[in-house]
């Protein structure tokens, strides 16, 4: 049952979006995230949407994918648009008795529902086409620079390396103690919102026992294999940066700079 | 003490001090225990659960200090703390539950997290890493997510995370029991294979007799004692000793001993099916 859920989805491919450095990704992604908030103009959105669609077609990952992804925010989206077109001063276009929509309003929902579907599907382009090991490297190389200021970098690379493997690990487990318990007569489904909040107790309770004892043998197994902190540690993959890395990241400074551009001469 | 022995242990007593202010009595786990251990010996050690078989375990890599008496581990004396990680690195552990020891969600990230400790070169890890999955027979899987392995694959990452290492020694601190058959067996011949090809000094933590039978050397610990310490066919014909400690003995050796004690006389060394068989057959045709 909890096995569906897959976390951190990753689809592995051979575009080139794929094999694009981790980090450079990232820096993209924040790059196509700062554009989205600097368009003001239809136009200047257009171009930001262009650059997004562009990257799609490039990771080749098929659009039912893309769109199970907006499923679960599209009740969020469509509620928050709606409150938006209420909301707003402006030309009155139409009015019942004390709603009133306004042509500011329906702008500002429609910008508002296409900057967050674009963050949604530009995000997932990040972590579809980055294995989780290469987005943590990642991280870890981007943030570097904070150990000057004592941030514990590798701590939190460290940390999320750890998460990311023992999720299977704990979804398996979950689901062991859920048929355990309802082997025992424990009733998850029926029930009001507060008995059934009470029934996960059951289950988080020896889930949490057993992630400390799994945390504390890994501690002890991390030990005997020298493990020290980050000081003095090498690494497996060295990422290796290639011209194709710069030329993306110009890219998409191009079209940034459009769209800061099409703000200046549009208004 | 002798440069041959790989671990040393003198007179090690050791009993967990009790983290309360009110000093309760705390149960002594140890109890005066000398054991060395020659570099290249397949050892294994038997004791029923709470005999300290597995605190002795960790007596090796410095993981536990003794509370009385010395642990001399490749030469080194436990105690020091300057060369903890030089002792790590001659003496690598490996640990009953493959999935609480494996750090990355990648096989090969898995094995090289041991040299990305030590500072090792990425090329010579690169190597090292290989080496050591082919060595276990798991090359094949090395982009694979550890999830997807059975225990027993599991088991010899977890083993090849510590050959990369290049120890002297590895101590299997019950290596096999969360395994099916199938996985007992893949792990019990890397083990063997280890110790004969590669020459690796091996110490198997275990309750496992026809584990133990397989070693050259097997000893028996009870209530924080060393009971028996001999090879395994003179360990197991002491059949009513290793009953009081609370454990069985081989099927065969427990054969042999009720037929010697109904009034035959066979050889109470024999352990193996192939010797037993031999045996029962000459009486037969004698008769």
């Amino acid at each position: 049952m909890l096995k569906d859920i897959t976390i951190g989805q990753y689809f592995p491919g051979d575009s080139i979006i794929h094999r694009l450095d981790a980090s450079f990704k990232i820096i993209i992604t924040l790059i196509f995230i700062v554009m989205l908030f600097a368009a003001d103009t239809f136009a200047g959105m257009l171009i930001g949407v262009t650059f997004m669609i562009m990257s799609y077609l490039l990771t080749k990952i098929k659009p039912k994918i893309m769109t199970k992804s907006l499923k679960p925010v599209l009740p969020i989206l469509v509620f928050t648009a709606v409150i938006n077109v209420f909301f707003y001063d402006g030309d009155v276009i139409f009015r019942l008795g004390f709603i009133k929509i306004t042509d500011d309003g329906i702008k500002n929902a429609a910008f508002m529902l296409i900057r967050v579907v674009a963050l949604i599907i530009g995000s997932s382009i990040l972590t579809y086409t980055t294995s989780p090991i290469a987005l943590t490297n990642a991280i870890e190389r981007l943030m570097s620079p904070l150990k000057k200021l004592k941030f514990p970098v590798h701590e939190l690379a460290m940390m999320m390396t750890i998460a990311l493997r023992f999720i299977p690990t704990l979804i398996e487990e979950t689901d062991k103690i859920i048929s355990a318990q309802k082997a025992r007569g424990a009733d998850f489904e029926t029930g009001s919102l507060v008995e059934r909040a009470r029934a996960i107790i059951p289950i988080l309770i020896p889930l949490f026992v057993s992630a400390f004892r799994r945390a504390e043998e890994l501690a002890l197994a991390m030990e005997c294999r020298c493990y020290n902190g980050g000081e003095g540690r090498t690494k497996l993959r060295q990422s290796v940066v290639k011209p194709h890395d710069y030329v993306a990241l110009i890219i998409s400074f191009v079209f940034l700079a459009t769209v800061i551009a099409t703000n200046v001469i549009l208004k | 003490m002798s440069e041959k022995n790989i671990i040393s242990a003198q007179g090690v007593r050791f009993s967990y001090s009790s983290a309360e202010e009110d000093k309760k009595p705390v149960k002594e786990i140890l109890k005066g225990i000398d054991i060395d251990i020659k570099s290249g010996e397949f050892v294994a050690v038997l004791g029923r659960n709470g005999s300290g078989k597995s605190t002795f375990a960790r007596h090796t890599n410095a993981i536990l200090i003794p509370s009385q008496g010395v642990v001399y581990s490749n030469g080194t004396d436990t105690k020091d703390e300057e060369h903890i990680f030089d002792i790590r690195k001659s003496i690598g552990m490996v640990f009953q539950n493959p999935d609480n020891q494996i750090v990355a969600a990648v096989v090969e990230e898995d094995v090289a997290f041991g040299l990305e400790n030590m500072g090792v070169p990425p090329e010579e890890i690169r190597k090292r890493v290989d080496e050591a999955l082919k060595a276990v027979d798991m090359y094949d899987y090395r982009e694979h997510s550890p999830g997807m392995l059975s225990g027993g694959q599991k088991q010899r990452i977890a083993i090849a995370g510590i050959i990369a290492m290049r120890p002297r020694c590895i101590v299997l601190d019950e290596p096999t029991a969360m395994l099916d058959p199938a996985g007992r067996r893949e792990v019990m011949s890397i083990i063997g294979r280890l110790n004969k090809e590669h020459g690796i000094t091996i110490v198997l933590i275990t309750h496992y007799m026809d584990e133990a039978v397989k070693a050259d050397r097997v000893i028996v610990m009870d209530e924080g004692k060393v009971v028996l310490d001999d090879v395994p066919k003179k360990v197991f014909s002491n059949v009513s000793v290793i009953k009081k400690a609370g454990l069985d003995v081989p099927q065969v050796t427990e054969l042999i001993h009720e037929l010697n004690r109904s009034g035959l006389s066979l050889d109470p060394c024999i352990i193996t099916e192939q010797e037993c068989y031999e045996a029962l057959k000459k009486i037969l045709k004698e008769d």
